[in-house]
């Protein structure tokens, strides 16, 4: 049972305080992505207890739900009418909230087919750098209204605005799903992964992990048993199990914590990137790479800029660097303004995304 | 912001050391195709049309209005709408007609880089034989640019499956009002900083200048099936398609017509269509050939359990080919039944369907005016066309009251005023109906922070608090505009 909590005034008058103050405030759901991007500062000012699933009909496939709904909660309630949310956000612990799912923006191992979480929000509702509620967007498929401030606030760390409500696109969930292990060196599965992102197998996620390649494919049975013959490949038993390993980062290869673990965005075709010391994990048909290195930050980042990509220093902290891949001046310059037009008190988890502002 | 003669001098000078002579319009007579875009009923001559062809050259056009405060209007195809490239009096339109090359596919990576000019149907046919093609599809395909879909984030008929342009475009170049050149996204599945290929993608040219869009290309499923199914009674249909999504299929397109849409079309189509009918439904279906027969089945029994009258299954690709250009054709069918037509584009959640149309019903009674609704039935998205004649003295905007209604209609029942067509010049005053004070002061900071002296398609997209607050009052001590003849900014 989701408790139905609306804490708007309070969260909107702790804004308030904030501007009349000038001071900074922490904003948090269920803390579980604290180690994402750099460390916050500021007054907590916690979303936690702002609860409820605000509206629901499986047909419309829209949810929205207060910032601080446990991401486990909506997952469950979705789950139960055959739907879920087709990105996949990470759940990192029992705390997580749709809030922070939304403001970290980071999706599962089905990204690379059916979408990123900003491709999944229809409307944000929000206290405003002003100090003001507003709604932006809505729970229509499409919406054109006003600039899209609602897919922005995905992935922008809390720093434009407190997220009070959040309305998803929902899928239903496949009729069938079954997970195929090949065992083959990395070059091969490159190869493999390449050709069938132009054929219509229904791939919906991929892993290369210790000389495995982990093909999912989801859809009508019909067409995924079809493809299963094709391809070949070995049944993997608890599938889910192991999908929802990697997409909440317990599986074994994200147990390290003795090296940075960076993560390395590439365009998908992007073959072995030059040697690069240390274990990987590949997700997303070749775009996701895990990697954990103790080489210095300008050469994996230099690496990454190589093959076209770019270097998170995704867990684990290092003096003096930016977990995010710097911007080129000018881009940086028109995130700083946006930053300034939507938080003009900068009061909002300062220093979360890029260490001045 | 008044342009002086002077002004006008100084620029055209400018413009003539950066252009060549024909990439410079400015007599009378090859400014007039410029005057609009699709929305006809407002015009305005802008001071010259340029035409450049390098991004060079956009970039110092943009610097030298920049530096002269002259208003800029990009355009495209100039197929929209709702008024987004109508020309500033005092401004220039910055066509990027010609920038019309497709510069590389990738096939690999599944992306075609291309300039703003390109057609949207160019793509496709472009990429058709390697088995890909792009998935936006707006009706007006044949002739609209993509640039144009980025600026006004256009959807189609297979948004519901396929995504809107949002979703399927990753990277754009774009000149800002400093006349700088800036790259916004990548051919990555993420890109460090805030998402500004979100907040570009619909801005209608008031925050950029997009020079050049990588495209994400889909591939072709094996194979596409339509049906189509006649309903005595709207509700009925509106009630499949709930169930139809509810059983978890996503349809690749799900357009329902009503009766007078059904009526023109067929009669300017032949396309088979029921005449007797109160609604139809065409569903399309795509994927493996099994998937798809497993589909058709399934749709099938429950079109007919919500009390459809009949159900057709397209058995040739000509025969699905007729059943869709019915629906895309109604504009144009429409048109031949009535001199003039108003198109609009609300958004509703489906299940207000019935009621809504009820409301448009009496709407339409209460002006006098004719409705026709086509409605892309997955994704909630009712483009009602409003039937008036624009020779009859008031019946305009009598046509824009009533379409006014049912946008404020659509934003009260939880929907939207816009859903692919834009707000441009078109829906100002609607914007106040969806938008209080405190979303409209975040929509000026964000044009601020890219464009602080609004000289990017000014008085556009956004009304001003002042605006809206005016119109308020107006609502409330006559319910209707003053002057509605008087051009409104």
């Amino acid at each position: 049972m989701i408790a139905d909590n609306d804490i708007t005034p309070i969260l909107q008058e702790q804004v308030a305080a904030g501007i009349a103050a000038q001071e900074s405030l922490n904003i948090v759901g269920g803390g579980s992505k604290a180690f994402y991007g750099n460390p916050a500062n500021g007054k907590l000012l916690s979303t936690a207890s702002h609860t409820g699933v605000i509206a629901y009909e499986p047909s419309e496939l829209c949810i929205t739900a207060r910032s601080g709904t446990r991401l486990q909660d909506i997952e469950a309630l979705l789950a139960a009418n055959g739907q879920m949310l087709a990105f996949e956000p990470p759940c990192f612990g029992p705390e997580s909230t749709i809030g922070g799912a939304v403001a970290a923006g980071l999706s599962g191992p089905g990204r690379a087919w059916r979408g990123a979480a900003r491709d999944h929000v229809l409307g944000v509702r929000l206290v405003t750098g002003y100090g003001k509620t507003a709604a932006f967007g809505g729970q229509v498929m499409k919406n054109v209204a006003g600039y899209d401030i609602s897919r922005l606030l995905s992935g922008s760390m809390g720093t434009l605005g407190l997220i009070l409500e959040v309305s998803l696109k929902v899928l239903p969930r496949p009729a069938t799903e079954l997970t195929l292990t090949l065992e083959m060196p990395d070059q091969e599965a490159y190869e493999l992964t390449t050709t069938m992102r132009r054929s219509t197998f229904p791939l919906s996620a991929t892993c290369y992990f210790d000389g495995c390649l982990y093909l999912r494919l989801s859809g009508e049975p019909s067409h995924v048993f079809a493809s299963h013959r094709k391809i070949g490949g070995d049944p993997l038993n608890n599938p889910d199990q192991f999908w929802m390993a990697l997409r909440n980062q317990t599986h074994e290869f994200f147990q390290q914590y003795d090296r940075p673990l960076w993560r390395l965005s590439f365009p998908p075709a992007t073959s072995v990137v030059s040697r690069l010391e240390g274990n990987s994990l590949i997700e997303w048909g070749g775009s996701q790479r895990w990697i954990y290195t103790n080489i210095p930050t300008n050469l994996i980042r230099n690496i990454a800029q190589k093959g076209n990509g770019h270097a998170t220093l995704y867990r684990g902290s290092l003096p003096g660097v930016n977990p995010f891949h710097p911007l080129p001046g000018n881009l940086l310059a028109a995130q700083q303004r946006l930053k300034r037009a939507m938080d003009p008190h900068g009061i909002f988890n300062p220093g979360r995304m890029y260490k001045d502002w | 912001m008044k342009t002086s003669p002077d002004q006008k001098k100084q620029l055209l000078q400018h413009l003539a050391d950066i252009l060549p002579p024909n990439a410079i319009l400015t007599a009378r007579e090859d400014l007039r195709p410029y005057e609009c875009d699709g929305l006809t009923a407002y015009r305005h001559v802008p001071l010259a049309v340029v035409l450049p062809t390098t991004i060079e050259q956009v970039q110092l056009a943009v610097k030298i209005c920049n530096r002269l405060k002259i208003p800029v209007v990009a355009r495209g195809a100039g197929t929209g709408l709702s008024g987004g490239a109508l020309p500033h009096e005092d401004g220039i339109i910055l066509s990027l007609a010609r920038f019309n090359q497709i510069l590389a596919i990738d096939t690999d990576n599944l992306t075609a880089r291309v300039q703003p000019g390109v057609r949207n149907l160019a793509i496709s046919q472009a990429v058709d034989h390697l088995g890909l093609f792009y998935a936006p599809d707006p009706s007006s395909q044949i002739a609209c640019s993509i640039g144009g879909n980025v600026a006004e984030n256009s959807g189609g008929v297979h948004c519901l499956k396929y995504g809107l342009t949002v979703h399927n475009v990753l990277e754009i170049k774009l000149v800002t009002i400093d006349g700088e050149l800036m790259t916004i996204g990548s051919d990555r599945l993420d890109t460090p900083g805030y998402d500004l290929m979100a907040l570009l993608t619909g801005s209608e040219g008031m925050l950029g200048i997009v020079v050049e869009i990588l495209v994400k290309l889909t591939v072709k499923p094996e194979t596409v099936q339509v049906l189509m199914a006649a309903f005595d009674k709207v509700n009925d249909a509106g009630d499949a398609v709930a169930a139809i999504i509810s059983r978890g299929i996503i349809p690749a397109g799900l357009e329902m017509m009503d009766n007078p849409a059904i009526r023109a079309a067929e009669d300017f189509i032949h396309a088979g269509y029921p005449l007797e009918a109160g609604a139809i439904l065409l569903c399309e279906l795509d994927g493996s050939e099994d998937e798809v027969s497993e589909q058709t089945a399934k749709v099938t029994a429950i079109l007919k359990k919500h009390h459809a009258s009949n159900v057709h299954v397209a058995k040739t690709a000509t025969e699905r080919a007729r059943l869709w250009a019915g629906r895309k054709s109604a504009f144009p069918a429409v048109g031949r039944i009535s001199p003039d037509y108003y198109c609009m584009d609300g958004t509703i959640p489906r299940k207000h369907l019935a009621e809504v149309l009820q409301k448009i019903n009496e709407f339409s009674q209460q002006y006098a005016l004719g409705v026709a609704n086509v409605f892309h039935a997955g994704d909630g998205n009712l483009h009602p066309l409003i039937l008036y004649d624009a020779n009859r003295p008031g019946e305009l905007e009598k046509a824009e009251r009533f379409g006014a209604d049912i946008l404020a209609l659509c934003v009260k029942v939880g929907g939207s005023i816009t859903g692919e067509h834009g707000v441009g010049h078109e829906k100002l005053d609607s914007m106040c109906v969806q938008f209080g004070e405190a979303e409209l002061e975040v929509f000026h900071a964000v044009k601020r922070a890219f464009d602080p002296d609004e000289l990017l398609n000014p008085g556009k997209a956004v009304p001003t608090l002042h605006r809206c607050a005016e119109l308020g009052a107006m609502h409330v001590h006559h319910g209707q505009l003053s002057h509605p003849e008087l051009p409104r900014y």
